[in-house]
C-alpha cells in the first residue's frame, strides 16, 4: 500500500519527519517497507517563462529561446521543440542540473549559440500525459493554470510534486489499513493526535433514483450488501490535478473524471467501487446470483470468460455485466459517450470473490481487497463519498437517494474487557485506564466491562486480539523481559543421537556434507538406468510445480548425489568424497495415508584416490562403529545403476542394509561424468534398528600371540570372504585375528587361479600358545581350504 | 708367560682403541677373547705352570680380559654414539615441507549453524522435534488457522501433491502435531525443509529450511517470548547483540511479531547490509493463537505459549556473507571446502 503524506495530512496534522513517521508506524504495527520524495532525483529545474523566441540562425528546426527563471537576467536555450510560444511557462533545467533517469544537464553550444541549460518535456521530469493530460506527448511541457507560475521556483513544488510516498505491508487481517483514512486512524493512535472521519455530504434534489434502478440480492450468503446509485448529464474529462496528484502518489494512474472517482475512493475509504452504463442495464434491474452453467461474460480487459455456477456475478435482468467483486464488463462499462452512470458500492463474501478470481485466474485490486473480508457498513458512506466526489468536479447531476440491498446488517462484536487477562497475558502492568485510552484511539469502545469492536475491524474477535492492541500501542519495546523459567530437559533422543553420530563419522571419514532437492525430474530415473516397470519410478508427483526438473519426489537419492558429483566433475574438481542423509519419498497406498519419507545415508566418491575397496573401508568402518557387530556381504549383478561385477550388498541379520559399488559407465556418461565413480546407499532405519550400542570390557590378553601365514592358490571366482570363513570356523576360538595380506594373480600361476595370503594371530586367553598348537590350527585351517579347492601355495 | 699376557693386553687396548666400527671390535674380542682366542689360548697354556705361579698368573689373566672387555665396552659404546650421531645428521628432513593430508569432511554450512542453533536450545532445555515434509492441508494450513480460501495462503505458494495433501510451506504444522502428542509444558524446536513454489534466483529457493520453536506452560507471556529470544540472539551472534520486536500477524499467533538483531556487520550504527536500519530481521514469532492451542487440545484459559520460526538460509548468508542461495544446493567442493 502506498501511502502519500500529503493526502495522509488532509484528515490528520504530523509534525514529524518522514523517517519518524516510518518508524513510529512500524513499531505500532503499520510495517513500514521504505519511503521515497517524489522526483527525488531531480535537481536544480525551475519555473521558467519564454520571453523571445527566434529561429537557429544554422539549424531548420532548432529554435533559440530567451527564458526568464526569475534571476536578474534571462538565460538563453536552444530547444528543439516545436510546440512553444513566447509567453509560455515551461519547466527549465538550469546549468548542473539533474533530469529523470539521472542525467546531468550542462551548459553548451548547440551549433555554435551557446545554450545555458534546457527545457523539458514531462518525460524529462519522470511523469507523463495521465499526470498532466493538456501536455503535449513529444513536446516541452507547457505548464497549465492548476501550477504555480511563481518564475524561479523549485519545478516540484510549482507542479505538486513534491509528496512523500510511504509503502507499507499491510497484512491480510487488517484491509482497513488498505486506505488512506485507515491508516491516518492509526497514525492517530499511534501519534496521540485526533483525527476524525469526514462525512460526505451530497446535495441532490433532482428525481428519485428507485425509478430508475432495481437491486435484488440472490445470493444473500456471498453478498452482504449492495448499494446504488444514479449520475445523470456525466461530462467525462480529465479530473482536477489534486485528484490526479493523489492517485499518482498512490501508484494508480489516473483516467477519467468518472474512473478515478472510484479508485479515489477506494484508496480513500477502503471500499472498491464500480460504474456502470446504464443504458446496458437491462430494464434498470441489478440482479446478484449465481452465475448460470454455460455463461459467458467478456470482462473490461477484452476477454471472454466462461461462468460456473459457483461464481457470483452482477447481472440486468437478463445477462451478467460484471464478475462479482472481481471485474466489470466491457459491454457495460463507461464509454466516452454515456452519460447516465449507476455507481455500484457493495460487499462480497471473501471467500467467494477468492475462488472465483482464482478459477479465473483474474486477480484484480478489487478481488484482492474484497478476499480479505471488507466492513458492509463502509458501502453507503464510500458511495455517499464517491456522490459527493462527482458534484465537487461537476462531473454530473446526481439523482436523489440511493438503492441499498443489506439483507443482514451486520453489527458490532462485543467482548468482554478484562484488563487484568492482558497484563497477565503480555507481562505488563498497564491500568485500566491507559488500556482504554489506547483502545479509544482505534476508535473501539469500552463500556463498563464490555468492549465494542467497531465492524471495520472484522480482525478483533477474542481476547487474544483485544491484548494485541494494547500490546502494540504500549509498545512491544517496553514489555520487560522474562526468563524462561522452570526445569525442561534438552536432550537429543537416541535416534537423533545415532544421526549426530552418522554425521560425525562420515565428517571424520573424510566425506564432506551435501544438501540436494528432494524433487527430480522423471527423467533422472531413465538417467539412472532403472528399466521401465520399475517400482522406483512410481514417485509423487507435484500437481504445480515450478518445471518438469523439480516435478517429482525423489524414491531415490542416487540421481541427486550423482547430479552433485556431475557438477564437481564439470567444474574440474579433481575429487569428491560426499555424503547426504537423504530423505526418499514413497507414495502413499491409500488417501487417508501420508507418504512415506525414509531416510537414507548416500555416500558418493570419485577421484585418484577413489575406488571400489576404498568405498568399502569407509562403510565397514562406519558400521563398525555405529554398531553393527557382524554382517555379510553379497555380490550384486543386477543393479541397473551399478557395475555388475563391482557391486555388493551388505546384510545385518538377513536385512539388505546397504548397497556398494562403481556406478554402471552408461550411468556415468548420462550425467556426464568422465570418471569412474563409487556409491554406497544405506538404509539408515535398517542400521538404526540392528545396530548394538552394548559395549563390555574384554580384559587384556594375558598371554603371548604366535602368528602364522599362510598362501594358499584357489580359482579366481573364489571369494576371498569365503576363504576367510573357512579358517575361521576352522580354527574357532584361538584364532584372533585373520588378515588379508596379498592377492595375486599373474605368470607364477595358473592363468584362471590366484594366490590368496592370509595373516593369522592365534592366541589362547588361558595359556601361552606352543608352536605344536598352532601348527595344528593350520593345518586345520589348511584342510578346511582344500576343501575349497584351495591349496597350499 | 706374565710378558705374554701383558702384552696381549696392551696390544689388544692399543688395537680396540684404534677399531673404527662395531664390526672390528667383535673381531678383535673374537681374537682376544673367543673360544679359539689368543687369551684363551694362553690360558690354556696354565696347566704347564707350578702350583705357585698357576693363581698369580689365573689372577694376572682375568685382570687382563676385564681390562679388556672393559675397553671393548667403552670403545663399542662410543662407536655406537657416534654412529648414532652420524645416522641423525644423514636421516635429516625438510620439516617444512607440507604434511601428508588426514582430511576429514566439510560440513555444509546449513548444519554448522543449525548445529549452533540446536545447541543453544538443548542449553534452554528444549527438545528436537520433527513431522513428515509431506503433509496434510489440514496441519499446514487449516489448524494453524488458515481455513481453505483465506488470503493468508497466498504469503505461502504451495506445491499440491493431491487434494488434502501438500509439501509444507513451514515448520509450523510440527507445532500441532506436537501439541496433540504432548501435554505441556512443552519446548521444542522443530528444524526442517519447507517448500515454496518460488522460482529460483538469488534470494529465493522452492525448497529451503526453518526452525519452528515452541513453548507451552502456565504463565508465558509476550514478555517470556521476548527475553527467550534475546538469550537466543545474544548466544548465536554475541553478548552485545540486541534485538527489536515490531508488530506483525500470523494467522497462528496472537500477538505477533518480527524480530530485529543488531545488524552483524555494524553492529547497530546502520550500514549496507542492514539498509541502514542498523537491524535485521531474523524471524517471525508470537503468542500461539487460542484457536491453534484448542486445536492441539490444550485449553488457552490455562495455558499460553509462544511460537516462532526463523530461515536458516537467511541466518548462514548473513553469518558467513553468502549471497546466492543457490550455491548451498549446488554443493560445489570449492564451496564447501570453505566452511
Amino acid at each position: 500500500m502506498k501511502l502519500s503524506r500529503k493526502w495522509l495530512s488532509d484528515y490528520i496534522t504530523l509534525n514529524v519527519t518522514d523517517r519518524e513517521f516510518a518508524h513510529a508506524m512500524t513499531m505500532s504495527g503499520s510495517k513500514v517497507e521504505g519511503y521515497e520524495k517524489e522526483g527525488a532525483e531531480l535537481t536544480g529545474i525551475v519555473v521558467g517563462q519564454i520571453l523571445t523566441l527566434e529561429r537557429h540562425p544554422d539549424s531548420d528546426h532548432l529554435w533559440v529561446c530567451k527564458v526568464d527563471v526569475g534571476q536578474a537576467e534571462p538565460l538563453q536555450i536552444v530547444t528543439g521543440a516545436q510546440n512553444l510560444k513566447e509567453g509560455d511557462i515551461v519547466p527549465v533545467a538550469l546549468d548542473n542540473s539533474v533530469v529523470s533517469g539521472g542525467k546531468k544537464i550542462k551548459k553548451g553550444k548547440l551549433r555554435g549559440v551557446e545554450s545555458c541549460g534546457m527545457l523539458c518535456s514531462l518525460e524529462e521530469l519522470d511523469l507523463s500525459i495521465h499526470d498532466f493530460p493538456y501536455a503535449v506527448e513529444d513536446g516541452i511541457f507547457v505548464l497549465g493554470d492548476d501550477c504555480d507560475k511563481t518564475l524561479g521556483m523549485d519545478i516540484k513544488q510549482a507542479i505538486g510534486y513534491d509528496d512523500t510516498i510511504v509503502e507499507f505491508e499491510i497484512t491480510s487481517n487488517r484491509p482497513d489499513c488498505l486506505s488512506v483514512t485507515g491508516l491516518a486512524r492509526e497514525a492517530s493512535a499511534t501519534f496521540g493526535v485526533p483525527f476524525k472521519m469526514p462525512e460526505p455530504k451530497v446535495s441532490a434534489k433532482e428525481g428519485n433514483v428507485s425509478e430508475l434502478l432495481k437491486v435484488r440480492i440472490d445470493a444473500p450468503e456471498k453478498c452482504y450488501r449492495y448499494v446504488g446509485a444514479v449520475v445523470k448529464n456525466v461530462k467525462i474529462e480529465p479530473s482536477p490535478r489534486w485528484m490526479r496528484e493523489r492517485l499518482r502518489a498512490s501508484g494508480v494512474r489516473p483516467i477519467n473524471n468518472i474512473v478515478d472517482i472510484t479508485n479515489f475512493v477506494m484508496l480513500e475509504l477502503g471500499q472498491p467501487m464500480h460504474a456502470f452504463d446504464l443504458r446496458y442495464l437491462d430494464e434498470g434491474q441489478v440482479i446478484v446470483r449465481n452465475a448460470n452453467a454455460g455463461e459467458t461474460i467478456t470482462t473490461l480487459d477484452g476477454i471472454e470468460r466462461s461462468l460456473s455456477p459457483e461464481m457470483l456475478v452482477i447481472a440486468d435482468a437478463n445477462k451478467p455485466v460484471a464478475v462479482a467483486g472481481v471485474m466489470g464488463g466491457e459491454y457495460s462499462g463507461i464509454k466516452d459517450d454515456t452519460t447516465t452512470i449507476v455507481f455500484e458500492s457493495a460487499c462480497f463474501n471473501g471467500a467467494s470473490v477468492r475462488r472465483t478470481a482464482k478459477k479465473l485466474g483474474l486477480r484484480t485490486e478489487a478481488s484482492a481487497r474484497f478476499e480479505k473480508e471488507l466492513d458492509p457498513n463502509n458501502c453507503l458512506m464510500s458511495l455517499l463519498r464517491a456522490l459527493e466526489l462527482v458534484e465537487q468536479l461537476g462531473a454530473g447531476e446526481v439523482v436523489n437517494g440511493v438503492v441499498d440491498a443489506y439483507p443482514s446488517v451486520k453489527t458490532q462484536t462485543k467482548l468482554p474487557f478484562r484488563p487484568d487477562y492482558i497484563n497477565e497475558f503480555i507481562g505488563i502492568d498497564c491500568s485500566r485506564e491507559q488500556q482504554i485510552k489506547y483502545l479509544n484511539s482505534l476508535e473501539i469502545e469500552v463500556k463498563d466491562d464490555e468492549i465494542i469492536v467497531p465492524t471495520f475491524r472484522g480482525d478483533l474477535q477474542q481476547q487474544a486480539d483485544i491484548a494485541e492492541e494494547v500490546a502494540r500501542l504500549y509498545g512491544y519495546e517496553n514489555i520487560p523481559d522474562k526468563p524462561l523459567e522452570g526445569v525442561a530437559g534438552g536432550y537429543l533422543t537416541e535416534y537423533q543421537h545415532f544421526l549426530e553420530d552418522t554425521n560425525n563419522l562420515m565428517l571424520s571419514l573424510g566425506l564432506s556434507e551435501i544438501i540436494t532437492y528432494s524433487f527430480i525430474s522423471p527423467k533422472a530415473y531413465d538417467k539412472i538406468n532403472l528399466p521401465e516397470n520399475s517400482k522406483k519410478r512410481n514417485s509423487i508427483k507435484i500437481l504445480n510445480p515450478l518445471g518438469e526438473d523439480t516435478s517429482v519426489m525423489r524414491t531415490t537419492a542416487l540421481p541427486g548425489i550423482l547430479q552433485v558429483l556431475a557438477h564437481n566433475y564439470k567444474n574440474r574438481n579433481p575429487e569428491a568424497a560426499v555424503y547426504e542423509m537423504a530423505t526418499e519419498y514413497e507414495p502413499w497406498e491409500s488417501d487417508d495415508e501420508l507418504a512415506t519419507e525414509t531416510p537414507k545415508l548416500i555416500l558418493g566418491l570419485y577421484g585418484a584416490d577413489s575406488d571400489y575397496y576404498v568405498l568399502k573401508g569407509i562403510v565397514d568402518e562406519y558400521l563398525n562403529k555405529i554398531g553393527i557387530k557382524s554382517m555379510d556381504i553379497r555380490p550384486v549383478k543386477d543393479n541397473p545403476s551399478y557395475h555388475p561385477g563391482r557391486t555388493a550388498e551388505i546384510i545385518v541379520a538377513d536385512r539388505s542394509v546397504c548397497i556398494l559399488g562403481e556406478i554402471h559407465p552408461k550411468v556415468l556418461s548420462n550425467f556426464e561424468i568422465g570418471t569412474r565413480a563409487y556409491v554406497a546407499e544405506i538404509d539408515l532405519n535398517s542400521v538404526y534398528e540392528l545396530r548394538s550400542t552394548e559395549k563390555i570390557y574384554k580384559p587384556l590378553p594375558k598371554f603371548p600371540s604366535l602368528k602364522r601365514d599362510i598362501a594358499v592358490v584357489c580359482d579366481r571366482s573364489t571369494p576371498v570372504l569365503q576363504l576367510q570363513r573357512a579358517i575361521e570356523s576352522a580354527i574357532g576360538k584361538n584364532l584372533e585375528s585373520v588378515k588379508l595380506f596379498d592377492v595375486y594373480q599373474g605368470e607364477q600361476i595358473e592363468r584362471d587361479k590366484k594366490s590368496v595370503a592370509f595373516s593369522l594371530t592365534l592366541r589362547a586367553s588361558d595359556r601361552t600358545l606352543t608352536d605344536e598348537e598352532a601348527d595344528s590350527a593350520v593345518k586345520k585351517a589348511l584342510k578346511a581350504l582344500a576343501e575349497l579347492g584351495a591349496v597350499l601355495r | 708367560m706374565k710378558e705374554r699376557i701383558e702384552a696381549l693386553g696392551l696390544s689388544a687396548s692399543q688395537e680396540l682403541n684404534n677399531a673404527q666400527s662395531l664390526q672390528e671390535i667383535e673381531a678383535l674380542r673374537v681374537k682376544y677373547l673367543g673360544k679359539k682366542g689368543e687369551l684363551t689360548a694362553i690360558l690354556k697354556q696354565m696347566g704347564s705352570l707350578s702350583a705357585e705361579e698357576r693363581p698369580v698368573m689365573g689372577q694376572l689373566a682375568n685382570a687382563v680380559r676385564a681390562q679388556i672387555e672393559e675397553v671393548i665396552e667403552t670403545r663399542a659404546k662410543e662407536l655406537k654414539e657416534a654412529e648414532i650421531e652420524k645416522k641423525l645428521i644423514e636421516e635429516s628432513i625438510d620439516v617444512t615441507m607440507p604434511g601428508t593430508p588426514r582430511s576429514v569432511g566439510h560440513k555444509h554450512p546449513l548444519s554448522i549453524v543449525l548445529d549452533e542453533v540446536k545447541d543453544i536450545f538443548l542449553g534452554m532445555g528444549f527438545k528436537i522435534s520433527t513431522g513428515p515434509e509431506i503433509e496434510w492441508d489440514e496441519y499446514n494450513f487449516e489448524a494453524l488457522n488458515i481455513p481453505q480460501d483465506h488470503p493468508a495462503r497466498d504469503t505461502q505458494d504451495t506445491f499440491y501433491l493431491s487434494e488434502n495433501k501438500l509439501l509444507r510451506s513451514q515448520t509450523s504444522p510440527v507445532q500441532v502435531r506436537v501439541m496433540e502428542q504432548q501435554e505441556p509444558p512443552i519446548r521444542i524446536i522443530a528444524p526442517g525443509r519447507v517448500y515454496r513454489s518460488d522460482s529460483v534466483d538469488a534470494t529465493h529457493s522452492p525448497l529451503f529450511h526453518q526452525i519452528e520453536g515452541l513453548v507451552v506452560d502456565k504463565g508465558i507471556t509476550m514478555g517470556t517470548l521476548k527475553g527467550n529470544l534475546a538469550d537466543f540472539a545474544k548466544k548465536l551472534y554475541g553478548e552485545d547483540t540486541k534485538i527489536r520486536i515490531r508488530p506483525h500477524h500470523f494467522q497462528f499467533t496472537e500477538p505477533s511479531c518480527e524480530v530485529d538483531v543488531t545488524c552483524f556487520r555494524c553492529h547497530g550504527e546502520g550500514c549496507p547490509m542492514c539498509k541502514g536500519e542498523g537491524f535485521i530481521e531474523i524471524l517471525g514469532a508470537g503468542m500461539v493463537h487460542p484457536n491453534v492451542l484448542r486445536r492441539g487440545g490444550i485449553d488457552p484459559e490455562e495455558y499460553s505459549g509462544y511460537a516462532f520460526g526463523m530461515g536458516l538460509e537467511r541466518l548462514v548468508m548473513f553469518r558467513f556473507n553468502i549471497d546466492d542461495i543457490r550455491l548451498f544446493y549446488e554443493n560445489d567442493l570449492r564451496f564447501l571446502k570453505q566452511f
